[in-house]
């Protein structure tokens, strides 16, 4: 399953109101909603690259070592042909060579060459490394960002999708950054080392190629435009796809057991056939950039040699040796070309921007509203909780809970019984701060939840889900989750109590055994049973039971319930109840019906008042 | 990679032939500019006539506008080619992943299987184009240098075959060395994403748990692995293109100096050297082009080595072989009569008569070991179900109940004794088929993107509005589906998690009913059912095998696997399991008596004081599914009508 925590109670629509326009709506395979579009960002280009260089600023001396060596390796690195001429013209026929003066020459350009090459692999490997540490970085930040985001945003928009942020986008900005920074650094270096020698031949001949050289830069801006709205499209759907791989890959199991493949594939084609023409049509566009800027080059070359021999001909503008010309021709070649290197990456540029901005928007998505300035810990909580008149509802126009009163002692165990639906899932969601409610209050030892730091809330709690949670780690550290620095004893102990202490022995490396991702081969029961062992180990003074027993081997249940009954001793406990023993045992059986609470009390008053409850037990425990 | 070309090359043959030859011919018009330059200088300067001039400024610009042409036929090609390709392997890769058994499909995982379909392909597919864009021009460029050096002189050219031997050299083992580093900085990438997942999809334990912080500590040390390896890899590769620098311009330098000895005893001319330099440097530009290429081709390989591995795997579980059965009308009855006589196509009426006979489900003997493991998870199962007959298989966790009914529909084979579905051995049906006949629900309720109707049409695409309809109501998902704004049509969000656990698990049984299955498995899916609700799905389901028999049809046998009492005692057979063996088979009554681990169950569920009531042990088992359950229950699924 791709996403089993995404079950909340009656959520209907909440995803639709926080992302309005996403995909998801648009029906059949063919259309999943991968990707969601209503995580935008509206940041300007400049506002982007203004973000970036921010990113960047932790590396700073990375960033400008790498600057300056570049500088120095592209001026050593042009001062080579100079040198090599010097050399050449030291040889001039048999007889005619000039050892004395060639041998120094040699040396010194074999010490260029040494320095120029340094510098070279210096740049390189700064470059490398502030591009890595960079994507590091952005990884780091967008997944802090959103343990702070509301549960609301988690529950509203496609997982794979803020996975894609993170993983793929990050990495898109590292490589855009890493082709962008190294080739745009030289390619600048390299167009004013020229522009240098080049004045210092012929003023006019370098006027001639700096005025005919913006030919190239229009050239490649107008593909760039082009290109740039085609690559956006590609990306989309890119993404879509993505999303629907991440979807139907997750749950390959159930396609194969209904043999629906064909049909996952002819919509898997759909996306891809679409991917295609995206992607092809992206693809050419961007490749126009390098053959169009180099015949741009050629006719600025043809220029050239044709203003540069008018020049030695006529001496007018100005008067140029053949050398000169030769010259020329070659430097005007090595100008043109940074700037055909520079529109050459434009692509990855472009690709790293559009990734920037869907990273930026979700990093300036509004976060969880932190704790009140004044709220206060809960220390030693005791473990009383009052509702008084709270009304909740996920989508303003469905009204989910109404007027809900509870008020449970220190140590009072409450069953929420009703038939599906009816909002039980939801209390849990309030009590624990994961959603906030629309009206009344919510007090834990007195204390208005909104009042109290939400660490320290969620501390008081203890929680079993319906469907369990595991991540890749050992037995251990799964069952350590809420506790890490619980010794191996109290692990087991844990363990044991909640009836899991044997089948972890059993596994290959007993308690050190990796479980894989959503628990691998176990049974549904056995991560449950992981999850008890987990709450056991962490000790609350309020227990929320989301049908936590429903799927436990029916012959340790009663164990489970035993050890659970010792849990729940001195602690406050609401269990959204199935089982006869746990609706029995409670002090106070809460009957919910369409987010209303219709009946309250104990199972014999209940009985004796004949009214829902009697009903509910009556065609559920007796006769089922 | 090449393996990839191989296999998926072959309609981009003309493609990936013509796009590089275009390329050549640009090359080619980009060797011949110095030439028309030097004719400018020789015809014009030399002569002080300008026409000269002119006319090789017009030869440039023509060439230049030639070169264009071609070079966009090029980019075109690799363009087509490439995306066309990347197309290509990510629907093998998917056509694939559909065969995967589910063992392979653990071992992959599917953050991994996601990044080999989406990222490696397009790394693939970067590779193609730009195979074709340059891998020819560059090296065109470098061989048609060191061609043109040896003929100018031999003794020098050595020098120049030396030095590109080195760079050469050093190129092989850069890529060598960095091929483990990519291998590695993909795995840890598909680390990141787990963990990322992770996250998203335990956001409630974390938050519960205040473990935002580790949470936070965990990622950014994957985080810090990944960029510390690439920048491990970045540190090696970066090193290609300073030393090629260095050691082509070392190279120079040794050219002048022997060249200057040449020349000094007559044996070269300026000219030549001067050539024989620009040709080195031409060469060293092209070398440096290649490295660039080397990455993304290392990079490349490394893809498509992932991409392979998923090729290459292959299912365990294949219908090669089996012959489609000749279905008996729309029930999809095998021709039972005919395997009986061996031959001949009998009426349909005695095919009817015959099928009613044959066990909608036999297992004979049945043993079951995952692989590698020591022991059976199931261990020599046997028993037999006839159509509209209902088995409840009850047991511990662990105890083989999903493994059992997971070898029905072939999601592994058994090692020993044979599975029949339909009085025909799985192994003969053709897989499609089969799992046409046999609607599964899964323990996980798993819903897609979508609306309703397509999240219920998986087994009939072509199921009408009546059809779903019907499903839904026997699932207990009609009301609730009627609510909704837009019924069938309303949307349903990536993992269906706009709809209560509850509400998903009824639209997954809904969604085994569509297409109107002859064996249905509930892999204990009703456990996210409220008690109310599972007894009313049991009520409708019964009366939907008693009206598909009365109107003919062949009633569906239903299985259902769960560790509640309740949901299995009115089944006509229980089967109970324990440590994958079947420690006790029969009715509930008879298990009650003699069955020492269905006594300890029924006591675990308080359902004791019941089992010994007399008014439960008047009817019949057959009867107990329609009858018993359903005084109490229709009125609860009234409720459940109105408060759903």
């Amino acid at each position: 399953m791709a996403n089993p925590y995404g079950a909340v109670g009656s959520v209907a629509t909440v995803a639709s109101s926080i992302s309005s326009g996403a995909g998801g709506a648009s029906g059949g395979p063919d259309a999943p909603g991968g990707r969601d579009d209503s995580l935008k960002s509206a940041l300007s280009t400049g506002q982007v690259l203004g973000r970036l260089i921010g990113c960047i600023r932790p590396h700073l001396g990375s960033f400008l070592l790498s600057f300056a060596a570049s500088a120095i390796s592209v001026v050593l690195q042009l001062y080579v042909p100079i040198l090599v001429g010097r050399g050449i013209d030291c040889i001039i026929a048999a007889g005619r060579v000039d050892f004395s003066a060639l041998a120094p020459l040699l040396l010194q350009l074999i010490a260029v060459i040494v320095g120029a090459a340094a510098f070279q692999w210096v740049q390189g490997y700064c470059v490398n490394r502030l591009a890595y540490e960079t994507v590091r970085d952005l990884r780091t930040q967008a997944n802090d960002k959103l343990s702070r985001m509301p549960i609301s945003f988690i529950d509203g928009h496609a997982h794979g999708d803020l996975m894609s942020r993170v993983v793929n986008d990050a990495d898109q900005v590292g490589d855009g950054l890493l082709q962008g920074l190294t080739q745009f650094f030289t390619g600048a270096v390299t167009i004013a080392g020229t522009l240098a020698f080049m004045l210092s031949i012929s003023v006019p001949m370098a006027v001639v190629v700096v005025l005919v050289t913006p030919l190239s830069v229009l050239v490649a801006s107008a593909i760039a435009r082009f290109s740039n709205s085609s690559f956006v499209d590609q990306q989309r759907i890119q993404g879509q796809l993505g999303g629907y791989v991440e979807e139907f890959v997750g749950c390959q199991k159930l396609v194969d057991v209904f043999a629906y493949g064909d049909e996952v594939l002819e919509g898997f084609d759909a996306l891809n056939q679409e991917l295609y023409v995206a992607g092809e049509r992206a693809q050419f566009l961007s490749s126009l950039s390098n053959p169009g800027t180099r015949a741009v080059n050629n006719v600025i070359y043809a220029i050239v040699a044709v203003m540069g021999c008018i020049c030695v001909i006529t001496g007018w503008p100005a008067a140029l040796t053949v050398g000169g010309v030769q010259t020329f021709l070659s430097y005007a070649n090595q100008y043109t070309k940074p700037f055909n290197e520079i529109t050459g990456v434009i692509t990855q540029i472009q690709a790293a921007f559009a990734s920037a901005r869907r990273l930026f928007a979700l990093m300036d998505a509004p976060e969880e509203e932190p704790d009140a300035p004044d709220a206060v810990e809960l220390d030693e909580p005791r473990g009383s909780v009052e509702l008084s008149h709270v009304d909740f509802s996920y989508v303003p126009t469905r009204p989910l809970l109404r007027d809900i009163c509870v008020h449970a002692e220190p140590g009072q165990r409450f069953a929420l019984v009703g038939p599906t639906g009816c909002g039980k899932t939801t209390l849990i969601n309030l009590l624990l701060r994961f959603y906030d409610v629309d009206a009344g209050e919510i007090r834990v030892d007195g204390a208005d939840t909104a009042r109290i730091a939400r660490d320290s809330l969620r501390r008081a709690f203890g929680m079993v889900l319906q469907e369990s949670w595991l991540f890749e780690g050992t037995a251990h550290d799964n069952i350590a989750y809420g506790k890490p620095d619980a010794t191996r004893e109290e692990v087991v102990a844990a363990a044991e109590r909640a009836r899991a202490d044997s089948f972890i022995r059993a596994l290959p490396q007993g308690y050190d055994t990796v479980i894989p991702e959503d628990g691998g081969t176990f049974s549904q029961g056995q991560r449950q049973l992981l999850c008890i062992a987990r709450v056991m180990l962490t000790d609350p003074a309020i227990l929320l039971l989301d049908e936590a027993t429903s799927s436990i081997d029916t012959r340790t249940e009663l164990q489970v319930q035993r050890a659970f009954d010792e849990l729940m001793k001195g602690r406050t406990s609401f269990i959204v109840a199935h089982r006869l023993s746990t609706i029995r045992n409670a002090d106070c059986i809460l009957v919910m019906r369409d987010g209303e609470i219709i009946e309250r009390g104990t199972h014999d008053e209940l009985l004796a008042a004949g009214g829902a409850y009697a009903e509910l037990y009556t065609s559920q425990f007796t006769h089922a | 990679m090449f393996k990839l070309l191989k296999r998926f090359g072959g309609s981009y043959r003309a493609n990936l032939v013509l796009g590089p030859l275009c390329k050549l011919i640009e090359v080619v018009f980009d060797l011949f500019t110095p030439i028309i330059v030097a004719y400018m200088i020789d015809a014009g300067v030399g002569t002080r006539s300008v026409q000269p001039v002119l006319t090789g400024g017009g030869i440039l610009l023509a060439m230049a506008a030639v070169a264009i042409l071609f070079a966009l036929a090029c980019q075109k090609m690799a363009s087509r080619a490439s995306q066309g390709m990347g197309t290509s392997i990510r629907h093998s890769l998917y056509e694939h992943i559909n065969a995967l058994s589910h063992a392979d499909l653990d071992r992959f995982g599917t953050p991994s299987l996601t990044t080999r379909i989406t990222n490696d392909v397009n790394q693939v597919q970067l590779a193609i184009a730009l195979g074709i864009r340059q891998l020819m021009r560059w090296p065109f460029l470098a061989v048609g240098s060191l061609v043109a050096a040896l003929a100018i002189d031999v003794r020098l050219g050595l020098i120049f075959v030396v030095s590109m031997a080195v760079v050469g050299g050093l190129f092989w083992f850069v890529m060598k060395a960095c091929i483990p580093y990519y291998r590695s900085m993909q795995a840890k990438l598909d680390r990141i994403a787990l963990i990322v997942r992770e996250g998203l999809s335990g956001v409630r334990v974390v938050r519960a748990f205040v473990r935002e912080g580790h949470e936070r500590r965990r990622l950014a040390d994957a985080a810090q692995d990944q960029a510390a390896t690439a920048i491990a890899a970045g540190r090696l590769s970066s090193v290609l293109n300073p030393v090629t620098f260095l050691v082509m311009y070392l190279a120079v330098c040794a050219i002048l100096w022997a060249g200057g000895i040449q020349v000094n005893i007559g044996g070269l001319t300026q000219g030549q050297v001067v050539a024989f330099v620009s040709y080195m440097t031409q060469a060293l530009l092209s070398i440096v082009y290649v490295a660039n290429l080397v990455v993304v081709f290392t990079k490349a390989s490394a893809s498509a080595a992932r991409v392979n591995e998923v090729l290459a795997c292959q299912p365990s579980v294949t219908d090669e072989g089996a012959e489609p059965v000749e279905l008996w009308g729309s029930a999809g009855l095998p021709d039972a009569a005919e395997q009986a006589d061996g031959g001949g196509l009998p009426d349909a009426a005695k095919q009817a008569g015959a099928s009613k006979r044959v066990p909608t489900l036999a297992l004979r003997n049945v043993s079951f070991a995952y692989p590698g493991a020591a022991a059976d998870a199931v261990h020599d199962a046997t028993l037999t179900l006839m159509p509209g007959q209902t088995l409840g298989v009850i047991g511990g966790t662990g105890s083989g109940k999903s493994t059992l009914v997971s070898l029905i529909p072939r999601l592994y084979d058994a090692t020993e004794g044979a599975v029949e579905v339909l009085g025909r051995d799985v192994r003969a049906w053709q897989l499609k088929q089969l799992r046409q006949v046999v609607g599964m629900v899964p323990q996980q309720a798993m819903l897609v993107s979508g609306t309703i109707r397509s999240n219920l049409i998986w087994r009939d695409a072509k199921a009408t509005d009546d059809d779903l309809w019907r499903a839904l109501e026997l699932a207990q998902a009609a009301e609730f589906v009627r609510a909704l704004a837009d019924g069938l049509d309303a949307p349903v969000e990536a993992g269906g998690k706009n709809f209560s656990g509850g509400q998903r698990q009824r639209l997954t049984i809904a969604r085994a009913l569509v297409g109107a299955p002859k064996l249905l498995i509930l892999d204990d899916s009703a456990s996210a059912l409220d008690y109310k609700t599972d007894a009313a799905l049991r009520v409708a389901l019964a009366s939907y095998g008693r009206d598909a028999a009365a109107s003919g049809e062949l009633p569906p046998a239903v299985v259902v696997v769960s560790q509640r009492v309740a949901s299995v005692r009115a089944a006509d057979l229980i089967c109970v399991m324990r440590r994958g063996n079947v420690v006790g088979l029969g009715t509930h009554d008879e298990l009650v008596r003699t069955c020492a681990i269905y006594q300890e169950i029924c006591a675990s569920q308080g359902v004791e004081d019941e089992t010994v009531s007399p008014g439960m042990r008047q009817f019949p088992p057959a009867q107990l599914s329609h009858e018993t359950v359903s005084p109490g229950t229709t009125v609860s699924r009234h409720e459940e009508v109105r408060h759903g």
